[in-house]
Order: structure tokens, then sequence, then C-alpha cells
């Protein structure tokens, strides 16, 4: 299985959000650029994490009209943990039930039952710009590789 | 940067409350190698990392950015502003040229390009090292550390 390629459009999916919201599906791609930060699990031992990285320059992001997003198998309460704990305000999006159902339509789902660290730009057509996949969990993805893929496509 | 001329350069990307970059500095002080120190304080893990990182400028504009850098790593529980003066003092710094330096626009300016630097360099995670151009993110490896011992 590898990561959904650029120019494909993006299927059906469906992500827990915390508080009861309605899920996050395809329609909340509408209307900006949106970049989907899948990770393997929450509170997963590194000394400092991509989300908090990513948290430094979100402002960026925005000035530019992209909204991130980071999404695992987690339950949701297990992810606002996790963000309470990072201190980041980087929305968190869940796949815990049916577990992995949006990662494997975004190719990135581990036959261990866990996300891929991956990137999936997706433009306000719904429709894949970009996408990268870390060669292993512990490689952790610069925000630089954002920023290229949005001067680049 | 210090160390001896000539040597190997290693460019380190750190913050003041990472414990791992504490470790990682205080080995390879111990080696024969040129370190450039380069500031990539992640804030929401590491609340005082901008400030101390402020704080070694500050202290670079007095000549005395390494002692206050080793200062900072030598005692990572104690970065709150009292401790930051204390250490200021204990160098002979001005204290009050050191706290207006380090609370100005110039100096966070300096840090936040390190930073943005980091980040285009695909900085992700510290401590992230540079020796000839390749990226090693996180705490060496064995091999790096044989590798930097020449």
């Amino acid at each position: 299985m590898a990561v959904i390629e650029a120019g494909r459009p993006v299927p059906e999916f469906s992500l827990a959000r915390f508080e009861g919201d309605p899920p996050f599906t395809r329609q909340d791609l509408r209307g900006g650029t949106t970049v989907l930060v899948f990770y393997p699990f929450a509170f997963s031992p590194v000394c400092t994490d991509q989300l908090s990285v990513y948290q430094e320059v979100v402002g960026d992001f925005e000035a530019r009209g992209v909204t991130l997003y980071g999404v695992s198998c987690d339950a949701v309460w297990s992810q606002r943990a996790f963000r309470d704990k990072l201190g980041v305000t980087i929305e968190q999006l869940s796949d815990f039930e049916p577990k992995g159902a949006a990662c494997r339509v975004f190719g990135v789902l581990h036959p261990g039952g866990f996300a891929q660290r991956a990137l999936v730009m997706i433009g306000p057509d719904g429709v894949v710009r970009w996408s990268h996949e870390a060669d292993s969990p512990g490689d952790l993805p610069g925000a630089n590789l954002i920023f290229d893929a949005l001067d680049a496509t | 940067m210090r160390g001896p001329a000539g040597a190997r350069l290693v460019i380190v990307y750190g913050d003041y409350e990472c414990p791992f970059c504490a470790a990682v500095d205080v080995r390879l002080h111990e080696l024969e190698l040129r370190v450039a120190f380069r500031h990539f304080p992640v804030r929401s893990s590491h609340p005082r990392a901008q400030a101390a990182a402020c704080a070694a400028e500050a202290a670079a504009r007095q000549d005395a950015f390494w002692p206050f850098h080793d200062a900072l790593f030598a005692d990572q529980g104690r970065l709150e502003d009292p401790h930051l003066w204390a250490r200021a003092e204990r160098l002979g710094l001005d204290l009050a040229r050191f706290d207006a330096d380090r609370r100005s626009d110039a100096v966070a300016e300096r840090v936040r390009a390190d930073f943005r630097g980091g980040i285009r360099a695909g900085v992700a995670t510290t401590p992230t090292l540079f020796v000839d151009g390749e990226r090693h993110a996180g705490r060496p490896d064995a091999a790096l550390w044989a590798a930097l011992r020449g």
C-alpha cells in the first residue's frame, strides 16, 4: 500500500472530530488547501514532536490559506490529551472506528493497524495536490516539504 | 562557532530546554570539532526555550555567547528570568543591557532567523546535526559518534 498520489480525487472518507462534531469528510476539504498529517500514535516517545514544530509555523500556513490536521487511529480523547500535552492548536482527526478505514483510503494504513507517517495535501477541488510518505515512522518529515510543495505545485 | 580552526564543522540545531540537546552538546564539546549552534526553540514543548535562546543572544552582544550557552545547558531546571539574570551576573555582564537586549526585537529576530533556517533545512526535531552537509535528526547514533571522533 502506498500513499495516495497527486492528481487523484480524494475518495469518500470519514474521520471523527472531538466533542461530537459531525465527522470530517470530503465536503470539509472545500474552500481551502488542506494538509493531512498522518502520524502513527499519540504519545509515541520522541523528544520534540513533529506537530510541535509545525505549530511554530502554523501562522505561515494560515497566511497561505492552508489548514493542517493531525490524523491517527487513536481515539478522540487520546488525541485531545496528546494535543493538550504538546500545547498545539492543530485539530486532530480520529480514524478509530471503523479503525483505519480512512487511512486505508489514503493508502497509509500500516499492517500493524496504525497510520504511516505521511503528508497529503489536497486542493479546494478535492484533488490530491501532493503527498509524501516517510521512509520509516521515526523519520519526521520537516515542514519544509510542505512549503516546497506549495511553491512547486 | 567554536572549536579549533580547520577542524570538522558540525552545525547543531538545538533548544536549551531539550535534555537530549544538552547531552549532545557536552559530548560534542569534548571532541576536536568546530561547532556552530543554531536556535530551534519549540515553544509548545519547551515554554522557556525561546526566552533562553534570546538570553544567549543577548549575552552574545557582550561577547559571552558560549559561556552563557554552557551555563544554560549545565542547569536546564533553572531557566526562569531570575535564573537568567543570575547567570548574567555570574559572567560579569552588564545586567541592564543584557535585560534590554534579550527582550529586543533584534534579538528575537535573530533567534527566529535561526528557526526559519532550520525549517528550510528540514529540521523536524531537536537535536538535529548537520555534518558534511548531511542531516542527522535526533540523538546521534553510535556510527555518527564514531565518524565525529574521526
